[in-house]
């Protein structure tokens, strides 16, 4: 993956503000943000997504430009073609396993049915062993179960980069290894690259590569452990 | 007894058609205001929920003001569409329409303030259109309270008397609901009359009341 990113962003609330200025560039395959809650983190993430715009800069993944405010660019959420994993996961509760990992490969106005079968649907289910769950809704899965159909959503439309938010943080601590070793395994057999924000020093030291400390809204230093 | 039985089919179609148009409006003015910010949100938020405050023989003035010979929208309606609304059954819908309408829209606005925003976030990166968005996971969602609300409102639109004697009038077989029957029949004495609507718009009620707690359960959803 090649990630270039140079944004700015002030956000005020009452009297406090807070400068968000981040800048790297990468060709990292395992890129992690790691700081304190408020460093900025989030916001970066939902920069990369577009559920958040800078006030300004660019934001560039591998060659094509998802942002530039000279240039006037700004595409949207819907063209990024970026996956993004939620803290909490976001599934759709009033949908089936299976309705909620084809919901992406469905355009349209309606939701895919119950029944709909999908040959692309079917390998994601099978490669996070979620067939047996596949009639089930959110409510009726465990934590790790809601982060595998949560990854299998996000990964069926082969998006160019998985961006992680605080991915482990809703899980308890013996499960939270588990999925981290599990996840860092995927992620080098399937070869996505990914972008994680995290402030557990256990998910950068395992899952990063290249590896930004963020500290009020400015990269304090970086480590990259290709190189 | 087949004026209480015209009077039935008058108020059914009535409170149908009234439904229907809260349904549309109620949904949109409901989502609009729980998403949209601009000024003169909460004024416009009052003037929506008006009519459940006011009386209904005031909003039948109102509507009469507007609508009649001299009203601005009545002139206008008449010169370019030959329609008058007053003592017509369509005037009847209009005056149910409105009285009805905060019940349908304050659960509407309430309901697509609680879905989670999360999740429309979650569909957007997904690569789903707005409208989509809105089809596939905000109405699906917000659904259960905005039928609640629709479920009111049918009813109300149903027993309307105030506002729908003022527009419509009582002309038996064309403008005389059930309720404004009940009032006519016990002026003129005529109590066999009146105890059949009753009863009628008793049992009206109470198999609406059933109907929607069939409606009601279903899937439970929770976060």
């Amino acid at each position: 993956m090649q990630l270039d990113l140079d944004i700015r962003a002030t956000l005020r609330s009452g009297k406090r503000s807070f400068n968000l200025h981040v800048q790297c560039t990468s060709s990292s395959q395992r890129i992690a943000v790691f700081g304190p809650s408020g460093a900025g983190k989030s916001m970066t993430l939902k920069a990369i997504a577009g559920l958040f715009t800078p006030s300004e800069g660019h934001i560039r993944l591998n060659g094509r430009t998802l942002f530039d405010s000279a240039a006037g660019i700004n595409l949207a959420p819907q063209q990024r073609n970026v996956a993004y994993l939620f803290q909490d996961y976001a599934l759709f509760p009033h949908l089936t396993v299976r309705q909620n990992v084809g919901f992406g490969l469905r355009r349209g106005w309606f939701n895919p049915g119950t029944r709909k079968k999908l040959e692309k649907v079917d390998q994601w289910l099978d490669a996070f062993h979620l067939q047996e769950l596949a009639h089930q809704y959110p409510d009726e899965l465990s934590g790790g179960q809601r982060q595998r159909v949560a990854l299998a959503r996000a990964l069926v439309s082969d998006p160019a980069a998985l961006l992680l938010d605080e991915p482990f943080a809703a899980l308890d601590p013996a499960l939270r290894v588990k999925m981290r070793l599990e996840l860092s395994q995927w992620q080098q057999r399937l070869e996505v690259p990914i972008i994680l924000i995290t402030h557990d020093p256990e998910d950068a030291r395992i899952l990063g590569e290249h590896v930004l400390y963020l500290r009020d809204g400015q990269i304090d230093s970086a480590e990259n452990k290709a190189a | 007894m087949d004026i209480a039985w015209t009077a039935l089919a008058l108020s059914l179609k009535v409170a149908a058609w009234a439904t229907a148009l809260n349904l549309l409006l109620g949904i949109g003015t409901g989502y609009l205001l729980a998403r949209a910010r601009f000024p003169g949100r909460d004024l416009l938020d009052a003037l929506l929920t008006l009519p459940m405050v006011m009386p209904p023989t005031v909003l039948g003035y109102y509507l009469l003001v507007l609508l009649g010979r001299r009203g601005t929208l009545g002139i206008w309606l008449q010169e370019h569409f030959g329609i008058n609304l007053i003592f017509t059954w369509q005037g009847a819908v209009i005056a149910s329409t409105v009285v009805a309408f905060p019940l349908v829209f304050k659960p509407a606005r309430a309901a697509f303030e609680a879905v989670d925003g999360q999740l429309e976030q979650a569909a957007r990166v997904l690569g789903i259109s707005e409208m989509g968005i809105f089809f596939r996971v905000t109405l699906p969602l917000a659904w259960r309270g905005i039928l609640a609300g629709v479920l009111l409102g049918f009813v109300r639109a149903l027993g309307e008397f105030g506002a729908t004697l003022m527009v419509a009038g009582s002309i038996p077989g064309k403008t005389q609901t059930l309720s404004v029957a009940v009032y006519e029949a016990v002026q003129a004495g005529q109590d066999d009359a009146a105890n059949m609507l009753v009863l009628i718009t008793s049992a009206v009620c109470i198999v609406v009341l059933l109907a929607a707690g069939r409606l009601a359960p279903g899937r439970i959803v929770h976060k």
